[in-house]
């Protein structure tokens, strides 16, 4: 019952290898910029209150994503925080707070890949808050700030941060290869569509428990966290973006897959040299295979050798030191 | 003959290893009144929490003639009113009313008569004015009660407390006692207070390092200094 | 109760244990990086990668075994990558009959699958290494040494240093909550709750989390700021690398350099 670590709630965590180089150093920069961002707008807000509150409100997101419920038929609905975290503490913290928690998952726990880290926290943390941002804002100020206006604006901002979040996982598997747009993207929408309802009630059972007791939190009266009229617009053109691209993809998927190969996604070894050595695999592919396998072998003994002496040596030392 | 509970020789270890009960044996009747203490570490709380399944270990748990197994876990877990020591991690609703309405609602009932349980509920715990505060604010003695009435919706065979009195202030503590002696229905409860044993609990189990060191009544026990000290424990 | 085994450092005497944690980190990633370039189809190379990766956990001590029960985790997403087999064009291996459906497996297919399989499978012991053998204060050490912003570096520690209070708490609510998951004595009642319900209690457990975080944050704020904490994160200097420590890390940086240009240069 204790075992950790935390099971992923939704199969967001790319781990590595899913990805290729560019897409993942792409989206590594972008990822970097906002968070440069993010800390330099959090620290003029929040000032030194910043450290202990994003470290336990992060702490309390990874716990918070092990509270489950029974969905059906033994599967469960989990939280995985974006939402929340915007609606509590504004876009800019909110980032800061799912990155640190994405990338603690990546470091210990193996939630998500290293490489793939900056891609994680692209989806989760940016994409992810940009999405709930837009969402409840608009929602909450629509509704002049009404009680069922927060708890709808929790409920399609978790949703739809959920939603959209998996739209852009499976765009970038498509990007490197990985997965086929015309059937990643309607998988991922369809699975992500009911995960995204979970989200959604928890989001609105946390929000009628913080709204009962520490309705100062959820800054009524002001429109809604923090952000500002650039932030609505890029989470707005986020979201319409990946909602127009995603299905335009699905459809035309070697469109997509050509895209990728042309501007080099599928792996930056299909470049020139690709036509330096070409067809190695067909004509004489037995000596390529006995190559292939008497390096393999070599390779490996040396390998292991060495390691094997290494801590031969030691266990006899530590023997004889006894 | 019936018990309210049953256990036999039941053992439990953590997943780490570390053993925290063995071979433990308790029989309780109905409307009987059962103290349990011990130092620190002893093994009451996790003695607690096999009583209702949270944690399996090995022997045999009756509840109410009801063997805990896999398929009555769920009548088991009704049955046994667990109230944990903290009162917080019960209360997790926006009002007190939904939180008392939690047991009763799993357990499918119709609404009109969950609305009737967390009435008579709040009722017995002198918290009926309560009912549409938000659990968060409350004190911790007032939490304490609203903890109790929470499992008292589910009307169980049996109460169990984790050390109720521990962190309360004179006047909440007697209090709780006061709502304790009151209550008809059978009790075990784990604490530290031996006052609180003295004057409510006729029987008293002592536990040390996961065994049941001696079994019986409260004022017989309380006179063995030695078994006492020999446990960690001061004669009130 | 105890969590202490949420923390996956194992401490042992290894020398892959007692290596500065900013070579660890930094070969970590090389080896990584070094993984995710090696082109689809490079066998030869992916055998050593993967030789690489068993002999470090060889030395580390961890435990050949611990180290790939825990590099099953990444097992459920190959799913995602598994339709490519069927959808690259090329050499037919072979074809599967599934009523409507005629698949036909190309041989850029598989070899594109297996590759992402592997990659993903050696990453991952990679990063379990890393994490097995290095405490987490060591990591942050590492995060500051390439430049990691040192409030994000204070964010993560503090963080660290609740995640076992805030697993605590949730881990007592759910076990709360379980304790009064009870079935009634009526048959003709089906116990579960409606699904909203569920949803919004398990809400309502995350929203108390959340609150209880927020009040503690306070509490840690005005503790910091009795001992004088005005906001700057202070840290001590970074010590400088042994000649050891360089040597392991040029000369790793090295392999894996090697590597990296044959498996371009013969399989790109
Ligand atoms: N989750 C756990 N993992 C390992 N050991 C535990 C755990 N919880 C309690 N223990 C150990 O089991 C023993 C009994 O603990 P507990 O039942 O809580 O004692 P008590 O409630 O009597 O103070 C103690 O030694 C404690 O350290
Ligand atoms: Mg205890």
């Amino acid at each position: 019952m204790l075992y950790a670590p935390v099971p992923s709630p939704e199969p967001m965590h790319i781990p590595d290898g899913f990805l290729s180089v560019t897409v993942s150093v792409i989206l590594w920069g972008i990822s970097i910029i906002v968070i440069a961002y993010a800390l330099k707008r959090v620290n003029a807000d929040l000032g030194e209150r910043q450290i202990p509150l994003m470290g336990v409100l992060a702490a309390a997101i990874f716990a918070g994503q092990m509270l489950n419920f029974t969905v059906a038929g033994g599967t469960s609905g989990h939280l995985m925080g974006a939402a929340i975290a915007t609606i509590l503490l504004g876009p800019w913290a909110a980032v800061l707070v799912m990155t640190t928690v994405i990338s603690i998952q990546a470091l210990i726990f193996q939630d998500g890949g290293m490489l793939a880290l900056g891609a994680n926290i692209f989806n989760m943390a940016v994409i992810g808050v940009a999405v709930s941002y837009v969402a409840y804002t608009t929602i909450v100020s629509l509704t002049s700030n009404r009680k069922w206006g927060v708890f709808m604006g929790g409920f399609l901002s978790a949703w739809s941060s959920i939603v959209v979040t998996s739209l852009a996982v499976a765009l970038q598997l498509a990007l490197s290869g990985t997965s086929p747009a015309n059937l990643a993207v309607p998988a991922m929408a369809a699975i992500h569509a009911i995960i995204g309802i979970g989200e959604g009630l928890i989001t609105v059972g946390a929000l009628a428990l913080v709204y009962s007791t520490r309705p100062d939190l959820l800054k009524l009266g002001q429109a809604g966290p923090k952000g500002g009229k650039l932030v609505w617009v890029i989470g707005l053109l986020l979201a319409i973006g990946l909602a127009i691209l995603s299905p335009l993809a699905s459809a035309n998927p070697d469109g997509l897959e050509r895209v990728a190969e042309q501007k080099g996604f599928l792996g930056i070894a299909k470049g020139p040299i690709y036509e330096v050595i070409p067809d190695y695999v067909l004509p004489g592919i037995s000596n390529e295979a006995l190559a292939t396998i008497l390096a393999g072998v070599l390779g490996v003994i040396i390998v292991f050798g060495v390691a094997l002496a290494v801590a031969y040596m030691r266990r006899s030392r530590q023997v004889s030191g006894d | 003959m019936y018990s309210s509970i049953e256990v036999e020789k039941l053992s439990y270890s953590y997943p780490d290893g570390h053993v925290a009960l063995r071979e433990v044996s308790l029989n309780i009747s109905p409307c009987e009144k059962v103290a349990l203490v011990g130092p620190n570490g002893a093994g009451k709380s996790t003695l607690i929490l096999n009583l209702n399944g949270i944690l399996r270990g090995q022997g045999k748990i009756s509840v109410a003639g009801l063997e805990l197994n896999e398929k009555n876990l769920g009548r088991v877990r009704a049955c046994v009113g667990l109230v944990f020591q903290s009162p917080d991690d019960q209360l997790f609703s926006p009002t007190v009313f939904e939180d008392v309405a939690f047991g009763p609602l799993y357990q499918g009932y119709p609404e009109v008569e969950v609305r009737q349980r967390v009435k008579e509920a709040l009722a017995v715990v002198g918290m009926s004015d309560y009912v549409g505060r938000v659990s968060h604010h409350l004190s911790v003695g007032e939490k304490k009660r609203i903890a109790i009435a929470t499992v008292l919706s589910m009307k169980p065979e049996l109460l169990v407390l984790d050390e109720p009195t521990a962190g309360l202030d004179p006047r909440a503590r007697r209090s709780l006692i006061n709502l304790l002696r009151e209550l008809p229905i059978t009790m075990l409860i784990s604490t530290h207070d031996m006052l609180m044993v003295r004057e409510l609990f006729p029987r008293m189990v002592i536990m040390d390092e996961g065994y049941i060191v001696a079994d019986g009544e409260t004022l017989e026990l309380m006179e063995n200094e030695a078994l006492l000290s020999a446990h960690g424990l001061e004669k009130p | 109760m105890h969590i202490h085994f949420l923390d996956p450092y194992q401490p042992r005497l290894s020398p892959v244990h007692r290596l500065d944690p900013r070579v660890k980190f930094v070969l970590a990633v090389a080896f990584i990086l070094t993984t995710a370039i090696t082109p689809p189809g490079a066998w030869p190379v992916y055998i050593l990668l993967l030789a690489i990766v068993l002999a470090v956990e060889i030395l580390s001590d961890l435990g050949v075994g611990y180290v790939l029960r825990r590099s099953m985790l990444a097992i459920p997403f190959v799913l995602a990558a598994f339709p490519v087999i069927f959808t690259l064009e090329g050499l037919t291996v072979f074809s599967l009959d599934i009523g409507p459906w005629m698949l036909t497996a190309s041989q850029p297919g598989l070899e594109r699958f297996i590759s992402i399989a592997l990659k993903s499978w050696i990453s991952v012991q990679a990063a379990i290494i890393l994490a097995g053998s290095t405490p987490f204060p060591d990591l942050l050490v590492a995060m500051r040494a390439v430049k990691v912003p040192r409030l994000l570096v204070a964010i993560f520690g503090l963080m660290w240093r609740y995640l076992f209070v805030m697993v605590d708490e949730a881990m007592r609510l759910l076990r709360a909550r379980a304790a009064r998951s009870g079935h009634a004595d009526r048959s003709d009642l089906k116990p579960g709750g409606k699904l909203v319900w569920r949803g919004r209690m398990a809400g309502g457990m995350a929203g108390s989390l959340f609150l209880r975080a927020f009040e503690r944050s306070d509490r840690i704020y005005m503790a910091m700021a009795a001992r004088g904490y005005n906001g700057e994160v202070h840290s001590f200097a970074l010590p400088s690398l042994s000649p050891a420590n360089w040597l392991v890390l040029g000369l790793s940086l090295a392999v894996l350099l090697i590597l990296l240009i044959i498996s371009i240069l013969i399989f790109g």
